[in-house]
């Protein structure tokens, strides 16, 4: 009878482990267990003098996944981002109300450079530093007291990054003789150094080319098992292709928040809808 | 309307070889001075010149070592005490905010600026010579020092707002403080346009003479440690131009060769080294 | 460079062969239940309907979360849209399987009709088809693909013949309509099913070659 079958012979066993990956293809978003939320907004109001940018937001960050923020221009995903580890501090005549939670504390409460070691950031345009590639990656860990050997330090975060193998023999060149994609993963080792917890990416790729866009998000999927990521982008092809959540913004509120599969097939909000299908404006 | 085109064509001609013409007579006036000091001030220099001391008075020969190293012990004061006040000016107008009081700052800075020199050296002669009893280069420093202080503080204001506002977001996430990042991510980026204006701002003052006069004097012998009057390279021209002998005018050029060289020296150098481009990449 | 998606489109290919792998035994188990009077296995091929129903579920569902965020492009779209129809005829496959079946739990009431000759010649036409349909797409093989195209004619003659002859049996004993009816039922299941694997060889070339090789003769195709 087996041999008749031979399909069924060795796709059985595979097919046995396939039903399992089936259920998490749609993964539901749990709440229970403080280890599946990294960080946690709760009712967050912001204001940039009297200009209120964000209503009431609030939304989970799941532990080692990717959760995407997404929305048109000015409907304060940057905005929101940059409060996950207080940047917005850094502007003068902002105020935040409300309460963002990292593994269960409040951030506000945190010492912020503290905080910035938990919470790295990656900016929309490649930012080293006027210093070499290995100072670079050595700067976070320079100014944050690293003990051990530095050498293996940078070493193992340019391998997080994809990017050890391309600069392993011209560490001491400047950062400005890389490309502007080989620029953008040094300040992901940069800020991987110091291994944060939680990475947040501001439009990581809008500066960078298809090519390096996906280099970038392969990395994203490497980089997952070990690091929660948040990302803000303007493309929502890529977040549909990276994100595990997608975040809807639109002016400063948040509309809908699901599971990347359920919002790209079957969004609960019209808007939503909208602005998916390009319908919007 | 042929008559217009021509009247138009002429006039674009004649405009155009005027400024032409002005241009020339700037460039000019440098080359012609420069060449008049060489031609008269040439003759002159020679080893003795570098490391002799004066001859006495009315006996021909002698050097002009002293001034040499007075006009450098000077700068190395002016640099003592202009530079970390004008550089830490510069850094907190820069980085740190308010309405008010930079605003004031910069507008003293600026008047500063446009205080004749001789002023510079009465503050200088009241605080320093007057309730010391005597000339020092300790007080001739300290006048060269003011003068530096406006420039070095516009200056280093100035190359440190250039730096993109990215480097300092970058370092901050990285969980830096405001101090650290300045100091390590900041000046670093902006040094070389510092340093530039901190060069430029020494190889200004080092031909200035007035505050010199009630200061530091002068002095026909070495100046030995701080306190003591010192002969210095303006001064001494100012002196021997102006003295009964033939000899001394001869050195007074030479002098003045000497002090032009070395202000134009230290703007070449400054300039095709350090200038060349900036160290952070301009957004 | 390797792409995240890829596993994705691997994982889609397995269940789907899965499902065909389910498909194929539940035609072949069908048949022997007709041809060997087998009530049990009848029974079989009905209480296993279920788990090729639910794959064509999972599978569609696979589909649109592949297409919703992946924006495929070339081989790799017209892949998932090949899948997406093969999903289809494979699910209807199974039930005609089911049909058959149905039929063997009726015609084991009466005695045989005749000897079986044409029938099992159809099965095995049917089932070989149903198997080199979903080798080429393992495979991407599209002369294999077109060889299932052209046995289509056959399992229609054979269909035929079967029909002429039970209906030369029914006219002249009227005691074996209902078995002989229900034969050439199982006989039209069969060549629906025959369809069916042609429908997935079309879809295989679309997928390999990017030409539309539906309702055309086989030989108009140059790709």
């Amino acid at each position: 009878m087996s041999s008749a079958f031979p399909l069924m012979a060795s796709t059985g066993a595979a097919a046995a482990s396939s039903t399992d990956k089936a259920a998490t293809h749609n993964p539901a978003m749990t709440t229970s267990g403080a280890n599946t939320l990294r960080m946690k907004v709760t009712k967050l109001n912001f204001y940039y003098g009297k200009n209120h940018a964000l209503h009431n937001v609030s939304m989970d960050v799941a532990t080692n996944k990717v959760t995407a923020m997404i929305g048109p221009s000015g409907c304060g995903k940057s905005t929101l981002l940059r409060t996950l580890n207080r940047m917005h501090e850094t502007l003068r005549h902002t105020r935040l109300e409300g309460e963002i939670a990292l593994d269960g504390v409040n951030i506000l409460t945190l010492d912020v450079t503290k905080l910035r070691r938990m919470v790295g950031m990656v900016f929309q345009k490649p930012n080293p530093f006027p210093k070499s590639i290995y100072e670079n990656v050595a700067y976070g860990l320079r100014i944050n007291g690293h003990k051990g050997r530095l050498d293996d330090a940078v070493e193992k975060s340019l391998r997080r990054a994809a990017l050890w193998e391309e600069v392993k023999d011209k560490l001491h060149k400047s950062a400005y003789a890389l490309s502007g994609g080989q620029q953008q993963r040094l300040c992901i080792a940069r800020a991987l150094a110091v291994d944060p917890e939680v990475l947040l990416l501001d439009e990581p790729c809008s500066a960078l080319d298809p090519v390096n866009t996906a280099k970038i998000e392969e990395l994203l999927f490497e980089l997952k098992p070990t690091c929660t990521l948040v990302i803000v982008t303007h493309n929502m092809q890529q977040a549909a292709r990276v994100s595990d959540s997608t975040a809807f913004m639109l002016n400063g509120d948040l509309i809908e928040f699901s599971p990347t599969g359920h919002m790209f097939t079957t969004p609960s909000d019209p808007r939503t809808e909208a602005y998916i299908t390009g319908r919007f404006g | 309307m042929n008559l217009r085109l021509a009247w138009r064509k002429s006039l674009n001609v004649v405009m155009l070889s005027l400024t032409g013409l002005c241009a020339l007579l700037t460039v000019s006036a440098l080359f012609f001075i420069l060449g008049y000091l060489v031609w008269n001030g040439g003759k002159d220099l020679s080893w003795s010149f570098f490391t002799h001391l004066p001859a006495p008075v009315g006996e021909t020969g002698g050097g002009m070592a002293n001034a040499i190293v007075g006009t450098l012990k000077l700068l190395f004061l002016a640099a003592l005490f202009g530079v970390p006040v004008g550089l830490l000016g510069g850094v907190y107008l820069a980085e740190f905010g308010g309405r008010t009081v930079p605003f004031l700052v910069r507008y003293t800075a600026d008047l500063m600026n446009g205080v004749p020199s001789i002023v510079m050296g009465i503050f200088a002669y009241a605080l320093l010579v007057v309730p010391l009893h005597h000339f020092s280069t300790l007080a001739g420093g300290m006048a060269l020092g003011v003068m530096v202080i406006p420039t070095v503080l516009r200056n280093t204001e100035s190359f440190l707002r250039d730096v993109p506002r990215s480097l300092r977001e970058g370092s901050f996430a990285l969980g830096a403080n405001k101090w650290r990042m300045i100091a390590t991510v900041v000046l670093p980026a902006a040094s070389r346009g510092i340093l530039t204006g901190v060069l430029l701002a020494l190889a200004r003052v080092a031909g200035e003479t007035a505050p010199l006069l009630f200061t530091a004097f002068g002095n026909r012998y070495w100046s030995p440690g701080w306190m003591q009057p010192t002969s210095s390279l303006p001064v001494v021209i100012y002196t021997y131009a102006t003295g009964p002998y033939e000899d001394w005018h001869q050195q007074a050029w030479a002098a003045g060769l000497v002090l032009l060289g070395l202000v134009l020296l230290t703007n070449i150098l400054v300039r095709a080294f350090l200038t060349r481009g900036t160290a952070y990449e301009r957004t | 460079m390797e792409r995240h998606f890829e596993r994705s489109l691997e994982e889609l290919k397995e269940r789907m062969l899965w499902m065909g792998s389910l498909a194929e035994r539940a035609v072949h188990q069908a048949v022997h239940s007709v041809l060997d009077a087998d009530e049990k296995l009848a029974g079989t091929v009905l209480r296993e309907e279920n788990a090729i129903n639910e794959l064509q579920i999972e599978i569609d569902d696979r589909v649109v979360q592949l297409l919703a965020l992946q924006q495929l492009m070339a081989a790799d779209l017209r892949f998932v849209l090949a899948i997406a129809r093969i999903n289809n005829d494979l699910e209807r496959i199974g039930d005609q399987a089911v049909n058959i079946a149905h039929s063997a739990t009726r015609i084991v009431r009466h005695p045989r009709v005749k000897p079986y000759v044409d029938l099992p010649r159809m099965g095995e036409l049917a089932e070989k088809m149903m198997r080199d349909s979903l080798d080429s797409l393992v495979r991407r093989d599209i002369e294999l693909a077109r060889s299932v195209l052209a046995r289509d004619d056959q399992v229609d003659q054979l269909r035929d013949q079967i029909f002429r002859e039970l209906l030369s049996y029914m006219m002249g004993d009227s005691s074996v309509v209902f078995p002989a009816f229900e034969l050439i039922l199982v006989a039209k299941n069969l060549e629906r099913i025959a369809d069916h694997a042609t429908n997935i060889a079309e879809d295989v070339i679309y997928m390999v070659a990017g030409s539309d090789v539906r309702h055309s003769a086989v030989d108009r195709n140059t790709a």
